[in-house]
């Protein structure tokens, strides 16, 4: 007789590129693979809400995930996929109520009644101010939106998570777990009390609501750590949700989470090393049945290198089907249950929270995020963790020790071991957009986006207003924009204090400290440094990370945090007269960006060295150099202090600087 | 850099192009002795020029939204058509010289825009003598634009190198921030010529530390046709109370014309001459017995001596 087997989490891999119709034809593949849920990346101009023809889009169409303008390509993108049967989950925050409208409003063009549709939309704004930078209005109207999904779908689609509250970007952030845990509590405890607040939920409705409450998270090396905050995450969450909000039925106060493995620790230097590291950080959350994930998403073993293909993808699922299927594991219960050492670490880790937490709290949770209180604490980890690295107090293999290596076979092929997408993805999304723009009646558009911005002003619930308006044909660009209008839009704080709260001392900080200085002495005045973040990639963490080490180096940095256009940055070195400008992008857009950078300096007859940090490619590397780019840094180059003292010599070689 | 054409840049500058008054901004700022004499002559130059724009100075403690409430009253400013140059001044850290120069971050403005133009400074520095680069800066900045708001680190020193450089001083405080309050009851800071509550969308607060302030106002006796200093509500967030700043310090400028601007300007410019003088004399005094580093090594090495002792060997040192 066979051994009766737990039933796995929900096998889903993060994918989207290009356009509606690549992406669909990647999906059906990978469901055709094994895969059980989709997990839909969005890019850049979908998540921060701008339409494919939006200056600001230029350069961004396509490339981190799927562009979906309208309903059509909402349509396009599940094209014979059955969404009343798929469990499908949209990492989309800021605009999440729009992408969620035009679901049910696909749903109801089909027939399907949005009551049957599960998934998730991620629609978590706090940790998006704190690390992830795809926020667009203040907190107050964001907090509104969220609340008005939640108590939305509490009723109407009933077996969706309208919010996923995410540690997940605060461990990319620098979180350490007893940081993970406190402000990822904190920052579910602000949303629960927004709910609360409405007034629109009675007090036995709330249960619903608290078991509508998922969590997103990450998963890091240090795996047996890893396990343990995941089990102290679901005895904090039973116990905070039974005390502060009362919650009688134990099933709704389960912690419920799902997973992307860790990214953040994946090296560019011998990328084959990631495959074992993946392996090990699923462990941690599936290994433990009292705290395992519901849904789980591998990132692929090039993912420091640029986009994975989708042999890539198919290794990754490959990974989670061995795991579920092959092994042993789903046969036995709790297998950590009684284990001293384990619980000594929960406890551990659940009293350092707490403390945190009870902080947080006398502060007020929005407070300690407009303040900037939170995002400075995880800007000064994130720091002692790279001085850890640079230091090789924490070894990274390949990267800081035993980086002796054989060629990779995985990067000969002609693609180099990555996917490029098509340059022309963004000229065909622009088509699409205008001839659907043609043809739509111009008179029920306009009759959406007032009702849209009525029920905005007067506290009405978004969700109804923008379900008719992605019916009307309304765009993502023209929803995001009408909220604009009304809220008005925001700007989080950099975390990069004016001081060190952890400044290191070794030699090779001071040897760079004496070259700064040695050089604003022959420049006349203090070396100074432009940081900016071009398009709307809002991934901050790198480039914080070099403002802050360029600030404990010695030299002045202007920082002026992320979306910025490449008119900005250049009227911004020019005015403050600096004497470098490093670029730091992500996304995959400096192909587009730099060179604006580059013409628009030109045309001011401005003589500044530009430097690059981002996940460039070798043969980007070298066309950026020929446009004229000094230097070009990825995540292989590690050591700060190494790029410092390489900065400084940009500037001496543009000034004619002997060393 | 090279010194300059001024015959060139001079023009530039009144023309408010963004290129000659960023590279007058570089020029002023350099230390290097052989370019001293061409920063007195453009210095010298721009004092004639036809425009003299209003020097706003906004201080404050730390966190009360200077540099947000900067940005808006610069957006009020444009609004009314006139052109603002700003100077953000952040602490410079004392272990390492750098800075982190952030205040840009929350001034917005269209980067088309050629009537505006921010420039960051840190505070204080190892090469010395910024109070003489952050009151040149200002005096470019002058000659190019109607008005030129200088935003203060918000603590120690600056709050009264302000005062010798701006005009109109604009004290901003935040709602509930009593200690303030208290300084200024005690007599340890001197009276502003505008006070400003900010954040005063937080309605009960801001209504509190109004009374306050006109409470703290009203132990002050004007002298006969002197100024009265005014307290003001504003939310840079909301917008609430900016058009009256403007007019507020409209006022404060118009009462400055009537009654001697220009003896002022001067009576300030002597006394800032003199505070920098006392400033760069010191260091120079350091300099002279072979500089900081050196004196901390005598300093440790000399052990019996107390720091009383070791403070009049200076003295005699210098003396000598």
């Amino acid at each position: 007789m066979a051994v009766e087997r737990e039933k796995p989490w929900v096998m889903r891999t993060y994918s989207g590129h290009s356009s509606a119709l690549k992406s669909n034809e990647l999906y059906r593949t990978n469901l055709a693979k094994g895969q059980t849920g989709l997990s839909v990346a969005f890019d850049l101009p979908t998540q921060t809400g701008y339409d494919a023809d939006d200056p600001r889009s230029q350069g961004e169409v396509g490339k981190v995930g799927v562009p979906i303008s309208h309903l059509e390509d909402m349509s396009i993108l599940f094209d014979q996929i059955p969404i009343e049967q798929m469990n499908t989950s949209m990492t989309i925050n800021a605009t999440a109520a729009w992408l969620l409208s035009m679901y049910v409003a696909l749903a109801e063009q089909r027939g399907v009644d949005p009551k049957v549709l599960q998934g998730t939309t991620q629609n978590d704004i706090i940790k998006e101010y704190l690390s992830r930078g795809t926020y667009v209005f203040p907190p107050e109207p964001s907090i509104r939106l969220i609340t008005d999904m939640i108590t939305y779908t509490v009723d109407n689609i009933p077996k969706w998570n309208p919010t996923n509250i995410c540690s997940y970007h605060l461990q990319e952030a620098g979180a350490t777990p007893v940081q993970e845990l406190a402000y990822a509590l904190c920052n579910a405890i602000a949303i629960l009390d927004a709910v609360k607040a409405t007034g629109k939920v009675s007090e036995a409705e709330m249960g619903k609501v608290v078991g509508r409450i998922s969590f997103f998270v990450n998963a890091g090396i240090r795996f047996i750590e890893e396990m343990s905050k995941m089990r102290a995450f679901t005895q904090m969450w039973d116990k905070l949700t039974l005390e502060r909000y009362g919650v009688k039925d134990e099933k709704y106060r389960r912690f419920r989470y799902g997973v992307q493995v860790n990214s953040l620790g994946l090296t560019e230097s011998q990328p084959e090393n990631n495959v074992p590291r993946i392996i090990l950080e699923m462990l941690a959350v599936v290994l433990s049945k009292d705290a395992r994930a519901r849904a789980v998403q591998l990132p692929a073993w090039n993912e420091a290198l640029g986009l994975p293909r989708p042999w890539d993808q198919q290794w990754s699922l490959r990974i989670q089907q061995i795991i579920a299927y092959e092994t042993d594991l789903l046969e036995y219960g709790d297998i950590f249950n009684g284990s001293p050492v384990i619980q000594q670490k929960v406890d551990d880790l659940i009293g350092g929270a707490q403390e945190e937490i009870n902080k947080v709290l006398e502060m007020g949770v929005l407070d300690a995020v407009e303040s900037g209180y939170i995002k400075e604490r995880l800007v000064d980890s994130n720091h002692r963790r790279l001085q850890r690295i640079e230091s090789g107090e924490q070894i990274v293999v390949g990267m800081n020790k035993y980086r002796e290596s054989e060629p990779s076979p995985l990067l000969q092929g002609q693609d180099s071991g990555i996917m490029k997408v098509d340059p022309e993805a963004e000229r065909e999304q622009i088509e699409r957009l205008r001839a659907f723009r043609a043809k739509r009646n111009g008179g029920a558009v306009e009759d959406a986006l007032r009702n849209l911005k009525d029920a905005a002003k007067n506290g009405q619930n978004i969700m109804p207003v923008s379900i008719a308006a992605a019916h009307a044909g309304v765009t993502t660009g023209e929803w995001a924009h009408a909220l604009r209008e009304v809220f008005g839009e925001y700007r989080a704080p950099t975390g990069v204090a004016r001081q060190a709260l952890h400044p290191a001392e070794t030699d090779a900080a001071k040897k760079v400290q004496k070259e700064v200085e040695e050089v604003s002495q022959k420049l006349g005045r203090r070396l100074k440094i432009l940081v900016g973040k071009p398009g709307l990639d809002g991934h901050s963490n790198g480039a914080e990370q070099i403002a802050v080490k360029a600030r404990d180096v010695g030299m002045e940095v202007v920082y002026e945090g992320i979306r910025l256009t490449p008119d900005q940055i250049v009227t911004a070195a020019q005015e403050e007269g600096v004497h470098v400008i490093g670029l730091s992008i992500l996304s995959g857009s400096h192909e587009t960006l730099v060179p604006q950078v580059l013409a628009r300096m030109k045309e001011q007859g401005m003589n500044v060295p530009v430097v690059v940090g981002g996940i460039i490619p070798p043969e980007d590397e070298k066309a950026l150099k020929e446009a004229g780019v000094s230097r070009v840094y990825t995540p292989k180059d590690f050591e700060l202090n190494g790029i410092m003292a390489d900065i400084v010599d940009v500037v001496r070689t543009a000034h004619g600087i002997a060393a | 850099m090279n010194a300059p054409n001024l015959d060139e840049l001079i023009p530039r500058i009144l023309a408010a192009d963004k290129a000659g008054v960023a590279l007058a901004l570089n020029l002023v700022e350099d230390q290097r002795p052989a370019l001293r004499a061409s920063i007195d002559d453009l210095l010298q130059r721009l004092e004639k020029a036809p425009r003299r724009a209003h020097v706003v100075g906004m201080t404050g403690p730390p966190g009360v939204g200077k540099s947000t409430l900067t940005g808006a009253l610069i957006q009020e400013l444009r609004q009314r058509g006139r052109s603002v140059g700003i100077v953000a001044v952040d602490p410079t850290s004392k272990r390492t010289g750098g800075a982190l120069l952030g205040d840009r971050a929350r001034i917005r403005y269209d980067s088309a825009d050629t009537g505006i133009f921010v420039r960051s400074m840190a505070s204080g520095d190892q090469l010395g003598g910024l109070a003489r680069a952050t009151q040149a800066a200002v005096e470019v900045m002058q000659a190019a634009y109607d008005v030129v708001v200088v935003e203060t680190v918000g603590i120690g020193q600056s709050e009264t190198d302000i005062e010798d450089i701006a005009d109109t001083v604009v004290f901003v405080v935040q709602p509930g921030s009593g200690d303030t309050l208290q300084f200024m009851k005690s007599g340890i800071m001197e009276i502003p010529d505008l006070l400003v509550i900010n954040k005063a969308d937080q309605e009960k607060l801001a209504r509190r530390a109004m009374l306050d302030l006109k409470g703290t106002l009203t132990y002050r006796e004007a002298a006969p046709g002197g100024w009265v200093p005014e307290a003001l509500r504003t939310s840079a967030v909301s917008g609430l109370g900016l058009p009256e700043f403007v007019e507020a310090v409209d006022r404060h400028a118009a009462w400055l014309r009537e009654t001697g601007l220009e003896a002022r300007r001067r009576e300030k410019g002597a006394r800032w001459a003199l505070t920098t003088f006392t400033r760069l004399a010191g260091e120079l005094a350091v300099e002279r017995l072979g500089g900081k580093e050196a004196l901390a090594v005598r300093l440790r090495g000399s052990r019996g001596e107390t720091p009383r002792e070791f403070l009049r060997q200076l003295l005699d040192l210098l003396q000598a």
